[in-house]
């Protein structure tokens, strides 16, 4: 099976000479096929950079980093991830179809095929209904599921979601925590999740990698051993908060 | 970046100038600061020299004729020849463009006031003044010219402020408006009245849209005179020089009025720069470039 | 304007007219108003309210009913044909002004070697105030034997490619970054990102820029209709009908009204484009 994130004493240095800032540092880490990993840390900790070097929007300064066996460039030329950022980013010049066949456009399918597909990701978030709307005429929950919509129309084997509910109010975001979830389930889809919310890291995650500021580290590795299929009942079970209470004594003493 | 920066930015739409405002570092005049500036600009003025020799150069080898391109030279020194002649017309245009921007500055700012104030005013008042600012005004000189005796700078005075009035007023009114509505809410909570409002929060918020206008109204005042001398009035003034020089075809002469109308206009745009530093002075720091 | 898309296209537009008429009218009140008052109080200044330099405001729409010269066409006619003039000369430099600017605006954004070597002249070239030069330029090119509505077209790109530059660039560099990473993620070429983001993300600028500048090109085109000899156009008749204020006042203000009609329709076409092509997509704040 191949690793779809292999990273080995990765690092990424901004700037030059004396305004030289160590944004990530020795960073170690593996994802495979189906895995959902979340990062969490405090600001500043290199959470959103490490996603960004994993995106190819940024390079490496040290280390080695593989995605599926190949370097970033390859894989992003591949088309190998799809990418879900915390403002929705619709162009609020097109519909809410024509947005999700943004990236189809750009890659070359066919018309007939770029509609069917936008047409099954719709069906898939559940906004069938609204695929001629424009994106002002959503909610900002709405405006999400299209933007993950459109990051799964290729069909890419990762997805990289940089605090994507952040911007919500806490009902939607547990509604589309349930969502992703569930999107997973039936995809198979690898995930790297970036939060500031220990519930949501816990709730999402197969394992939660816990990082340190300055300069960015992985200082801890939690393992979440919660049922695959999770739901209101998780929420309330006595190892998910027990689960959160790691979580966030991780991240204290990281802090220390 | 914030509504209300972003705000500000746009309304320096058309604003010549500004293009080369956000260069000036905030620093202001430490030598790192002049050094960053110098190396930006150099390069432009080395090859502007360059330029400038290339142009007298040219023209001289290909024994081009004056009155199809001017050398510089001969420009220069028609400048220097008709120094009076062209600075004196040219303090009457400028007092013509200064006077006529008091009159419809004031103007503008008595209406933003009522504007703001008053929803009824202002509901009537926008959508005129957004289409009067797509006419072109200046076709009002002849009347004005008619009304206020072709040789008074009145009748010009009163073309600039009406075209300066329009832009003046739109964003000003518009500043004065767009407030956050948490600071109303908050000056409502303290059972502040309308006027004590108007004073601490609209005004002071109003002041960068209406330094970007009169930025643009400095520019138009001085153009608008020019123009508005060209319907007709006494000899003795820039517009007038300019014309009557070009169909005598004597352009070097021409052109050395426009040299000393592009002077006078950068001046009086520089001295609205200087007012907005002084009345502003946190606001420079907005101004970075993207 | 957020109810847009069609729905209330219709009672948008009864509402524009009638407001349209409510000012009409009260300009007509304010007119008469102060020729009454004035009159009656025998105040002549600031204006003088006489017949001779404030006519009746019926006398001037009449005015555009009566032949302009003996035996000749209407006012109206006339001058509506001047006003066509002026608009295509006025048109002519738009639309080249506008291309160019656009084209430059997206050579700038590709290249920043060529930004930086290139504005200071774009700037530098609207430090020359085109528009209280355009007579001259219009005599210049006279003598160079350029036919004058070229030279006044040319004047009308000179006043629209600036603001169009600026603002295509400010547009084209609008997108938030994350938008800007989106489209590195799919690998998108600059060519894809171009048409796809940043050209669509520019259209309000663009049009904000486009606005003005009709506005100006009509002005320029006027202006430069003013030297000696030039037929057809609107800025003669307005000089013409100066000069003959004392004899026949009401067609020198009937001429000015088609002229700020001219601007008027000139500025609302672009705006009506711009409701075509931008607004109906997007909520907009004007």
């Amino acid at each position: 099976m191949t690793m779809v994130v292999d990273a080995r004493g990765v690092g990424k240095v901004f700037g030059r000479g004396v305004e030289a800032v160590q944004a990530l540092a020795d960073i170690d880490m593996v994802m495979e096929t189906g895995d959902f990993v979340s990062l969490i840390g405090p600001s500043g900790c290199g959470k959103s950079t490490l996603l960004r070097l994993v995106a190819d929007l940024l390079e490496p300064t040290s280390g080695q980093l593989l995605i599926n066996a190949k370097t970033p460039s390859q894989a992003r030329l591949d088309r190998d991830y799809g990418m879900v950022f915390q403002s929705a980013t619709l162009l609020d010049w097109r519909t809410v179809r024509k947005n999700v066949e943004l990236p189809l456009e750009i890659m070359d399918f066919a018309a007939e095929e770029r509609s069917r597909r936008a047409e099954e990701m719709l069906d898939l978030v559940q906004l069938d209904l609204f695929a001629d709307h424009y994106p002002w005429q959503l909610s900002g929950g709405m405006q999400q599921r299209v933007a993950i919509a459109r990051a799964l129309a290729f069909q890419p084997s990762l997805l990289l979601m940089d605090e994507p509910f952040g911007a919500l109010d806490e009902m939607t975001r547990e509604l589309m925590q349930q969502e992703v979830l569930r999107l997973w389930g039936e995809t198979g889809i690898s995930v790297v999740f970036v939060t500031h919310s220990i519930p949501e890291a816990v709730f999402l995650s197969g394992r939660v990698l816990v990082m340190t500021p300055r300069p960015g580290r992985i200082s801890s590795e939690i393992v979440i051993d919660l049922p695959p299929e999770r739901d209101l009942n998780t929420r309330e079970s006595p190892r998910y908060f027990e689960l959160i209470t790691e979580v966030r004594e991780a991240l204290r003493r990281g802090e220390s | 970046m914030t509504e209300r920066d972003r705000i500000i930015r746009e309304s320096h739409e058309t604003d010549v100038l500004s293009a080369f405002e956000g260069d000036v570092p905030v620093g202001g005049r430490t030598p790192a600061a002049i050094r960053e500036f110098g190396g930006k600009y150099l390069p432009a003025l080395v090859s502007f020299i360059v330029v400038i020799l290339l142009w007298e150069g040219l023209t001289r080898l290909f024994g081009i004729e004056t009155f199809v391109l001017p050398k510089p030279s001969e420009i220069i020194s028609s400048f220097i020849e008709t120094w009076d002649v062209v600075w004196s017309a040219g303090f009457k245009t400028l007092f013509e463009a200064v006077g006529g921007f008091g009159i419809g500055v004031s103007a503008a700012l008595v209406t933003s006031l009522a504007a703001a104030r008053w929803v009824g005013f202002r509901e009537g008042m926008l959508p005129i003044a957004i289409a009067a600012n797509a006419t072109p005004i200046v076709a009002l000189a002849p009347i004005f010219n008619n009304w206020f005796s072709i040789t008074s700078p009145l009748s010009k005075m009163a073309v600039v402020a009406v075209v300066v009035y329009f832009p003046v007023m739109i964003n000003t009114t518009r500043g004065l408006l767009e407030v956050d509505p948490s600071e109303l809410e908050l000056m409502r909570s303290v059972a502040a009245t309308s006027t004590e409002t108007m004073r601490r929060v609209r005004i002071p918020h109003a002041l960068p849209f209406l330094f970007a206008s009169l930025k643009v109204a400095s520019a138009l005042s001085l153009i608008a005179a020019i123009v508005a001398e060209y319907f007709g009035g006494p000899q003795d003034v820039l517009g007038q020089y300019i014309i009557n020089r070009a169909n005598l075809f004597q352009f070097p002469d021409a052109w050395a009025a426009i040299l000393v109308a592009s002077i006078l206009g950068v001046t009086f745009y520089v001295l609205i720069l200087g007012a907005e530093r002084l009345f502003m002075p946190w606001h420079v720091s907005l101004r970075t470039r993207e | 304007m957020s109810e847009s898309a069609g729905k209330t296209s219709s009672s948008s537009f009864i509402r524009g007219g009638l407001s349209i008429l409510a000012v009409i009218v009260v300009f007509v009140v304010l007119w008469e108003g102060y020729k009454f008052v004035w009159t009656a109080l025998e105040w002549t200044e600031p204006v003088d309210p006489s017949d001779r330099t404030l006519p009746h405001t019926w006398d001037i729409v009449g005015a555009l009913f009566q032949p302009a010269q003996r035996n000749g066409p209407i006012l109206l006619f006339v001058e509506v044909k001047a006003a066509m003039f002026t608009l295509r000369e006025a048109l002519v430099g738009f639309l080249i002004g506008g291309s160019i600017g656009f084209w430059l605006g997206v050579f700038f954004v590709r290249s920043q070697t060529a930004e930086r070597a290139f504005m200071p002249y774009v700037v530098a070239s609207q430090t020359v105030p085109i528009l209280a030069i355009a007579p001259m330029v219009v005599v210049w090119g006279g003598k160079l034997d350029i036919p004058q509505w070229l030279t006044v077209s040319i004047i009308a790109a000179y006043l629209t490619f600036f603001p169009v530059v600026i603002n295509t660039m400010r547009g084209l560099r609008s997108p938030q970054p994350t938008t800007v990473e989106l489209m590195r993620s799919y690998a998108s070429s600059p060519r894809e990102t171009l048409w796809k983001l940043q050209v669509p993300a520019a259209m309000p600028y663009i049009f904000t820029a486009l606005k003005v500048s009709a506005a100006a090109s009509v002005i320029g085109a006027i202006v430069g209709e003013l030297p000696a000899g030039f037929r057809g156009g609107l800025g003669r008749d307005l000089l013409q009908f100066s000069q003959q204020f004392t004899a026949a006042p009401e067609k020198l203000f009937a001429s000015v009204i088609i002229a700020g009609l001219a601007g008027m329709v000139f500025v609302g076409a672009v705006t009506l484009v711009e409701h075509r092509l931008v607004a109906a997509t997007r909520r907009q704040s004007t």
